[in-house]
């Protein structure tokens, strides 16, 4: 828990965060003994009417100092940047075993959803030591998935889904704040993370209603929406197959090439005319309205399994 | 000198000064002498001064338990909106530019007025027109947006008077424009003979650099406010994403003038403190050309770091690296110049008036507030602490310890030149370590708060913060004392202070060569400049106690 002064590091990019702000706080205590200490020595030592020695200035004192003073901060400075750019190009990714959580925001709420269906509000249950993927949405205003004991925080928007990871290193209940503004309850729009072991969170599971998972409920929108009426295989109308699209690489008919990810997929739902596939009318009408953002989650899931299936053949 | 003898033999006829050349309403509210707008927007900006801290004292007395005990989450938000849009747009970004610059910049460049006084004029009206929808604004029930106007919230959301506070901001930004555009005009074309680029004092220089920044990004503050207004009023669809919007363009739109004016609230401080500095201490500024380069850089590259302030918000990564790039750069000539200020010290001569103690604390803080800012160049820790009390802090301690301890070292430092009146000395430097300590109770707690992980704009809070809460609240009415302070000695010395001689500092500008207060047209004969600023002893030499060589050849020296 965290205490008035101390945070866990209860995930694997806490420690690394950590370690920077640990850099960066004694390159500040040094810098700021040294700009005091030479206030006050000054301050004191040539204080008005002191015997201390003035006179001519000596050699040192004159333009090579100043620039190398200057250069030495650039170099300081483009060091901790590189040192902290590389720790932030090695976690950009989420591990490819990493277990798939869609989070939906909302005024002033958090709704996250387990892969096999089980849904939770203002918490969210996840396992030891094995790294966790956010999808993430907001059905109104921006918010902003801030988790401190893991060092993550990342803004969640309307319109679009925004990912960010962990893997968590402790066991233990720690809280999930709103970082960006969002309204009234702003403040009051908080949850907690349980880390469980592994066994725990395998049973916590199974013990959870079983709703449908995403993809199952995906695959029952796909018809009750009609779009099977012309993207199913034994479709006569001409549109896009959707069998293995997922993550392949689409060509436009304005010659642009897309990759077909979440993103690409909640597009074309929601604004079917902006990315046409080369070879095909725009036909589809926009789905925008008519699936809020749960579903939206949901057929793109579907959409993600078809494309498994084809990679097991 | 002949001029210097010829000055000597012809007797003046007697002229009143500045402030007694009119004594009407009228006489004030359709000056345009510079002189006297700068005071219309002193008296202007101290009123929002204190409605601003009002918002904000209701705001840390909230936060003085977790859950609040008198205010309810709307009119919390909307004090703490109400705090932010008036101390940055009606407070610190016209603080030293329109008085002190208003004032001082003909004066320091040997000029009768500034390019075009009128515009001037105007500019102070439109203030005034935007601080009427301001305040209007608050009367009405207030916004709740905060001072940033995240879209979609304050387009679709929020349900409060998001319109008239954007119009507020609008209008007011015109007024930036028109000083910014004034200000280099003055610069390039009024100059007295003599006064060349390099020998202008830094004041000027800063002033000149951040009217260019007003002039080049307030406009886009004006078009991401009319898109706010377009798609709130007007219904267009611009940033809501089921129309095919995107809310994220107006963070980059806002950002891209919101960033450049933190220059615009730090860059005349430094300007500030560049004059007090050397004056006290009886030194050449060191690394002058240094310090002109690096104001040039900072105005310039902060063009190009407005990312910085957006990486969750889910912009690509390649470009969160850049703008982190480019944030590390621009620190560079920060701290450059906190190196030039403080080597300026050595072997000098340094006495502690009030001016000297005001700057000394903004070296001090803007040092901390500048470092701190490292933290958040750093991407994997910004996105730990950005929305956090860790940033109030770090930009508090820039525009609240930086610029504002800079306006009340200015305040002091020109004070006789401006009103003619010395103000009482041992008050003054109670005021000015008060300040320093109260701002230091009241905002360090917050670096705590926010790496442990307290949001900002937060209503009620988690209980393990309280402790830092009550340290920062009980800091900040120290803070408040410390303002209230040079506003009762300061009106005292009006009407008992001593009057003040031509030069009470001994200082080496044009403008402590003439009268305090100056006459309506600044200088009876005109200056003429035949040295660089900051000459308080020959060259590489130390400092002396002898009287300095004031930048004006007609002067006697």
């Amino acid at each position: 828990m965290t205490t008035v002064f101390t945070l866990p590091e209860a995930s694997t990019h806490a420690a690394r965060v950590d370690g920077i702000f640990a850099i960066l706080v004694v390159v500040s205590a040094l810098t700021l003994a040294l700009v005091f200490g030479l206030l006050v020595t000054f301050a004191i030592r040539y204080r008005r009417g002191s015997n201390a020695k003035r006179g001519r200035l000596p050699e040192i004192v004159n333009r090579e100092f100043e620039v190398s003073w200057t250069a030495a901060t650039g170099f300081l400075f483009v060091f901790l940047f590189w040192w902290a750019a590389s720790a932030d190009v090695g976690a950009l990714t989420a591990p490819t075993n990493a277990l798939e959580v869609h989070v939906l925001a909302k005024q002033w709420m958090w709704k996250t959803q387990h892969s096999n269906g089980a849904r939770e509000i203002d918490e969210l249950h996840v396992p030891l030591g094995q790294p966790v993927r956010l999808v993430m949405t907001s059905q109104d205003v921006i918010h902003s998935f801030f988790v401190p004991a893991f060092r993550i925080k990342q803004d969640v928007l309307p319109g679009r889904n925004t990912e960010t990871w962990f893997k968590a290193t402790k066991l233990g209940v720690f809280p999930l704040l709103c970082a960006e503004y969002c309204g009234t309850d702003h403040s009051a729009m908080r949850g907690r993370i349980t880390v469980m072991g592994e066994d725990d969170y395998a049973r916590w599971l199974s013990r959870q209603p079983e709703g449908d998972d995403l993809a199952h409920l995906g695959a029952k929108l796909f018809v009750s929406q009609g779009c099977s009426g012309c993207h199913a295989a034994s479709s006569s109308v001409h549109a896009p197959k959707l069998n293995g699209l997922y993550g392949r690489t689409v060509q436009l008919s304005d010659g642009r090439q897309l990759k077909a990810d979440d993103a690409y997929l909640r597009d074309s739902i929601l604004q079917p005319k902006r990315d046409i596939v080369a070879g095909f009318e725009p036909l589809m009408p926009s789905f925008a309205g008519l699936l809020d953002d749960g579903e939206v989650q949901s057929l793109t899931a579907y959409i993600r399994s078809l494309g498994q299936e084809q990679d097991h053949e | 000198m002949s001029d210097v003898v010829l000055a000597g033999e012809l007797p003046f006829p007697p002229r009143p000064d500045y402030l007694r050349a009119g004594s009407t309403l009228a006489s004030w509210l359709t000056t345009t002498d510079h002189k006297r707008i700068a005071i219309l927007y002193a008296l202007t900006i101290t009123v929002f001064f204190f409605m601003g801290g009002a918002a904000i004292t209701a705001v840390r007395l909230e936060l003085f338990v977790p859950n609040g005990w008198f205010l309810s989450s709307d009119t919390y938000n909307r004090l703490f909106s109400f705090h932010g849009i008036i101390m940055v747009w009606f407070f610190l970004v016209p603080s030293i530019p329109n008085t002190f610059g208003n004032f001082l910049m003909p004066l320091m460049i040997g000029a009768p007025d500034v390019a075009f006084p009128r515009l001037n004029l105007f500019s102070w009206y439109l203030t005034l027109v935007g601080g009427v929808f301001a305040v209007y604004t608050l009367i009405a029930g207030g916004v709740d947006t905060g001072w940033t106007f995240y879209t979609p919230f304050s387009t679709m959301f929020s349900n409060t008077h998001v319109l008239t506070a954007a119009a507020a901001v609008f209008v007011v930004g015109f007024a930036s424009i028109a000083t910014g555009v004034n200000f280099i005009a003055t610069t390039h074309m009024l100059r007295a003979p003599g006064m060349t680029w390099f020998r202008l004092p830094l004041f000027v220089w800063s002033i000149y650099a951040t009217s260019i920044v007003m002039v080049l990004s307030t406009p886009v503050l004006a078009i991401s406010l009319m898109l706010v207004v377009a798609e709130r009023w007007l219904g267009l669809p611009i940033f809501d994403p089921a129309r095919g919007g995107d809310p994220i363009l107006f963070q980059h739109l806002f950002w891209f003038y919101s960033h450049p004016a933190v220059y615009i609230m730090v860059l005349p401080a430094m300007g500030v403190v560049s004059e007090i500095i050397p004056c006290f201490a009886r030194r050449r500024l060191f690394g002058y050309d240094f310090m002109v380069y690096a104001i040039i850089a900072i105005a310039g590259i902060g063009f190009f770091v407005w990312g910085h302030h957006m990486f969750v918000s889910g912009q690509s990564p390649y470009a969160s690296l850049i703008f982190s790039f480019l944030s590390f750069v621009i620190a560079v000539p920060s701290a450059i110049k906190v190196f030039n200020w403080t080597a300026s010290l050595y072997r000098g001569q340094i006495s502690f008036n009030s001016p000297m103690l005001y700057a000394l604390g903004f070296v001090g803080l803007f040092t901390t507030g500048g470092l701190s800012g490292l933290f958040l160049a750093s991407i994997p820790v910004d996105v730990h602490v950005t929305d956090t009390y860790f940033v109030v802090a770090h930009f508090h301690y820039i525009m609240v310890g930086g610029s504002v301890s800079a306006f009340f070292g200015a305040l002091h430092f020109w004070w006789p030149k401006i009103t003619g009146k010395m103000y009482p000395e041992s008050w003054a430097q109670f005021a000015a370590i008060t300040m320093y300590f109260g701002f230091n109770m009241t905002f360090l707690p917050q670096f705590f708060a926010g790496y442990l992980g307290m949001p900002r704009r937060y209503h009620t809070y988690p209980a393990e913060f309280q402790v830092y809460n009550v340290m920062s609240s009980a800091g900040a009415a120290v803070l408040a004392a410390a303002y209230l302070l040079p506003l009762m000695y300061l009106t005292w010395s009006l009407l008992h202070g001593k009057r003040a001689p031509n030069n009470p500092w001994g200082a080496t500008g044009l403008e402590w060569t003439t009268t305090s207060p100056p006459p309506p047209n600044n200088f009876d004969i005109q200056p003429l400049v035949d040295r660089g600023p900051y000459q308080y002893h020959a060259e590489r030499e130390s400092a002396g106690t002898d009287a300095p060589e004031v930048q004006n050849a007609r002067s006697l020296r």
